[in-house]
């Protein structure tokens, strides 16, 4: 490690662990940092980084080890007790009282009002009302306020989590700035980010987390970034692979695109994403958490309307007013949170068989017989265990999963949408659901496949469009999809200059 | 201004219509005078407080459906305390049942805390709770109320001095209402307290973010509705001299008049003076109802129309605003 020798860090956590039930969050985790340092906590998906966070910040206590700030044991036990030890977080989504003012809320977090204007106006929002509600700011100001109500009660050590996420670039460039004033005058900066840019920009350490150990501790220097990238991943990187040009690698096979996607966007989250998606293809999509990858899948599936771009199925311009008309034009969405899509109290059977019937038109006596053979049918050919058929809740989450997949194959499936339909499944049942999205694709459906587990692209799919930022940055045939490409590429490391990623 | 007006629009949206209904019940009732508003107001007192209770922890993102039946345990606790009690001692009374009241409520609130079972269970098991407590402490309508506090509720406001011409008009009943309302609301309301219940009912998890204590803050959102429920329960036994076991039909009037002023069920937003004008208005409409000699069956049916329809376009007319 970097700094073994520094006599006294200002915040210094060691071999923190804590389980929940049986899963294992975290085994040994340590940071160690000094007065004037900024140090980015990096960590794959799973890596036990948000839990490592929630003990820092006192919203979860420790089964083992300790965190000490300026020495003394932190026995925290309350975001308002971390607060009093000196540890200040500014959380990805604010943490602001919506139907209070600006002035409430102060007062509510004791936080003294002139150095907070002072913060405001540093960090380049001049007309803010302290009578206006929080409700009615956009969510820009608010990561601002948040970031000022934080620097306004004078941390030790300031935990910023994706603090650059939801700002426009001239305020991204104050914040970095105010930070690096901040390390200047003394205090301890914690920074949690996935652009690497920024990290490069501001950093000077690197501690890596993975499967809930420390595995490195490193200085941020010349391509610094191969190197996190390695340690995320316990894995040598090899060669940097060519890239292609995007734009080619989007219209690639023939033939006519089942769902064509072009230039949509949210206006927040989701930029500008293009692709298309063929029958008979399994198309990955690739991105750290929080890249648009929500957004995308539900605009697709007709949860929200989207803000710019369009898409096409078929050749034919589509919109979705709601999921209904989706599943009306063959798109149905397995989405990621089984609890979102099924009956928990209900049967296999019933679950299986709502789709179709939902339609209005069915309303009236159900065709048992027919219903029973296609729902029987899709049960047989998931293999879905059916003791405990009864009610879905008693399932595993393996079978849990296959029920979600089987009511869109008994209704016939064109377009399936899947937002990572293997999270928390064991091995065998993963197996057979790549088997399935195989058998589906050779049917002549066509499937989107978000996964979070980059082994799945090689396993499952054929392409995988890597997004970071809600754009497309790369297109990577499943042959070359290994596991430091794709990282590589979801940290966006591959795009082109314009991010300016100093090499 | 325009801020203020915008702010309050919804209360002083009720509080016209209030205006309005009283005119109509003038119109359809010419002997409508002091007498009259005198015991609306009185038949209001309970009512207003259990709305008020009512509203309090829906701010805080709560519900408590046991305070008719705390209203009642507090009333016959009063009146069974005053049998035969002196002045003073009925002052002392009054002190002990406003602190029970505030221990109930403070019950409440923990149970929820500790337990975690949601709070519209708890409160229902509470109300069936407090209900057979108040039979248990007298199981029928009984007990006394001391004189001079039922003088505090009759009648028009006199004060030395001044011409009863210039005061009359004014219930005292209102006016007990609204200083005992004020002496409670007012002070938290302008508190960390008072901005806490609001925090923790607009988004708990931030308000925990932000250092708020959000146990401790629901427990004393359920306590002060229990203090505000004993207020109800006392003014039951000052203004029919007795105390009375089985809860009136005060749960339901108190929700109604919650979401009829303003409080958004769920928390966060709105006061007490929107519920306890809406509540008003809600007995005003059941008054002209019965003196236009409707069917009292067809009287509910025109209430449940007013409340949705109201509500309603108060969320047409917010949207709109917002655009």
């Amino acid at each position: 490690m970097a700094k073994q020798d520094s006599p006294a860090p200002i915040l210094d956590a060691s071999g923190v662990s804590k389980t929940f039930g049986a899963v294992i969050a975290l085994r040994d985790a340590s940071l160690r940092i000094d007065a004037g340092e900024i140090v980015a906590l990096m960590g794959a998906n799973g890596a036990g980084k948000s839990t490592f966070v929630k003990i820092l910040t006192g919203a979860l206590r420790p089964d083992s080890g300790h965190v000490r700030i300026r020495g003394r044991d932190t026995n925290v036990a309350s975001p308002s007790q971390a607060r009093k030890s000196g540890l200040v977080p500014v959380y990805q989504e604010p943490s602001l009282i919506p139907d209070l003012d600006v002035a409430d809320n102060l007062t509510l977090g004791s936080t003294p009002k002139e150095p907070f204007r002072h913060w405001v106006s540093e960090l380049g929002i001049a007309d803010l009302r302290l009578d206006a509600k929080i409700g009615q700011l956009p969510l820009a100001t608010l990561r601002i306020l948040d970031l000022a109500r934080a620097l306004a009660t004078e941390p030790d050590v300031l935990l910023l989590d994706e603090m650059t996420a939801a700002l426009p670039t001239n305020l991204v460039e104050r914040v970095l700035r105010v930070v690096r004033q901040q390390a200047t005058s003394g205090r301890a900066v914690i920074y949690i980010s996935h652009r690497f840019s920024e990290i490069a920009e501001l950093c000077d350490r690197a501690s890596v987390l993975r499967d809930g150990v420390t595995v490195g501790d490193l200085p941020i220097g010349p391509a610094v970034e191969d190197q996190i990238v390695e340690l995320m991943l316990g894995a040598k990187l090899a060669p940097n692979r060519k890239r292609e040009v995007v734009a080619a690698d989007v219209a690639a096979p023939g033939s006519m695109p089942r769902l064509k996607v072009r230039g949509l966007g949210d206006g927040a989250k989701l930029g500008n994403v293009s692709f298309d998606l063929h029958p008979g293809e399994v198309l990955g999509v690739v991105g750290l958490e929080g890249q648009g990858q929500d957004e995308l899948f539900d605009i697709l599936a007709g949860f929200r309307p989207a803000k710019a771009g369009s898409f096409e199925i078929d050749g034919r311009p589509a919109t979705f007013r709601d999921p209904a008309d989706a599943i009306a034009a063959g798109v149905t969405l397995v989405p990621g949170d089984r609890a979102n899509a099924l009956f928990m109290d209900r049967s296999v059977q019933e679950n299986i068989a709502v789709p179709l019937l939902a339609r209005l038109r069915h309303w009236g006596p159900i065709p048992m017989r027919a219903q029973t053979r296609r729902v029987n049918d899709a049960i047989e050919r998931l293999q879905i265990e059916t003791r405990a058929q009864g009610e879905v809740r008693r399932l595993s989450g393996g079978n849990q999963q296959k029920v979600t997949i089987a009511r869109w194959i008994a209704k016939g499936v064109q377009t399936l949408l899947l937002f990572d339909p293997t999270r928390g499944i064991d091995v065998r049942t993963k197996r057979q659901i790549y088997a399935l999205v195989r058998d589906l694709a050779d049917q002549g459906a066509a499937v989107l496949f978000y996964t979070s587990e980059l082994n799945e692209v090689r396993l499952a799919c054929d392409r995988a469009v890597v997004i970071f930022g809600g754009r497309v940055v790369d297109v990577i045939d499943a042959a070359e999809a290994d596991d430091q490409t794709l990282m590589r590429a979801a940290y966006g490391l591959t795009e082109d200059a314009d991010e300016s990623v100093p090499a | 201004m325009r801020r203020i007006l915008s702010e309050n629009g919804w209360v002083i949206g009720l509080a016209a219509m209030l205006a309005l209904l009283l005119i109509f019940t003038k119109m359809i009732q010419p002997q409508f005078g002091l007498s009259g508003l005198d015991s609306l107001s009185r038949a209001v007192l309970p009512f207003a407080f259990a709305t008020a209770a009512m509203a309090v922890v829906v701010i805080a993102g709560g519900i408590d459906l046991s305070v008719a039946s705390m209203m009642a345990v507090t009333s016959v606790t009063a009146a069974l305390l005053m049998q035969g009690a002196g002045d003073v001692a009925a002052a002392g009374v009054v002190v002990f049942v406003l602190l029970l009241g505030l221990a109930m409520g403070a019950l409440n609130g923990a149970l929820i805390v500790v337990t975690r079972v949601p709070d519209i269970v708890v409160t229902l098991s509470m109300l069936f709770v407090w209900e057979g407590v108040a039979l248990l402490v007298l199981n029928a309508p009984g007990g006394a109320a001391a004189g001079w506090l039922k003088a505090m509720i009759v009648g028009g406001v006199t004060i030395p001095g001044v011409p009863d011409g210039m005061t009359a008009w004014l219930p005292r009943s209102t006016l007990f209402m609204a200083l005992v309302i004020g002496a409670i609301w007012l002070p938290i309301r302008r508190s960390r307290l008072g901005l806490s219940i609001y925090a923790i009912g607009s988004d708990a998890n931030a308000a925990f973010r932000s250092g708020v204590p959000v146990a401790r803050t629901r427990i004393a959102a359920y306590a002060i509705c229990g203090l505000l429920s004993a207020c109800g329960g006392l003014s039951l036994t000052f203004s029919t001299g007795i105390g009375e076991p089985i809860p009136g039909p005060y749960l339901l009037a108190s929700v109604a008049g919650v979401v009829l002023g303003g409080v958004v069920l769920g928390g966060g937003r709105g006061g007490l003076l929107g519920p306890i004008i809406a509540v008003v208005i809600l007995r005003l409409v059941r008054l002209d109802l019965t003196l236009l000699a409707v069917d009292p069956n067809v009287t509910t049916i025109i209430e449940g129309t007013i409340m949705v329809v109201v509500v309603m376009l108060g969320g047409l007319l917010a949207a709109k605003g917002r655009h």
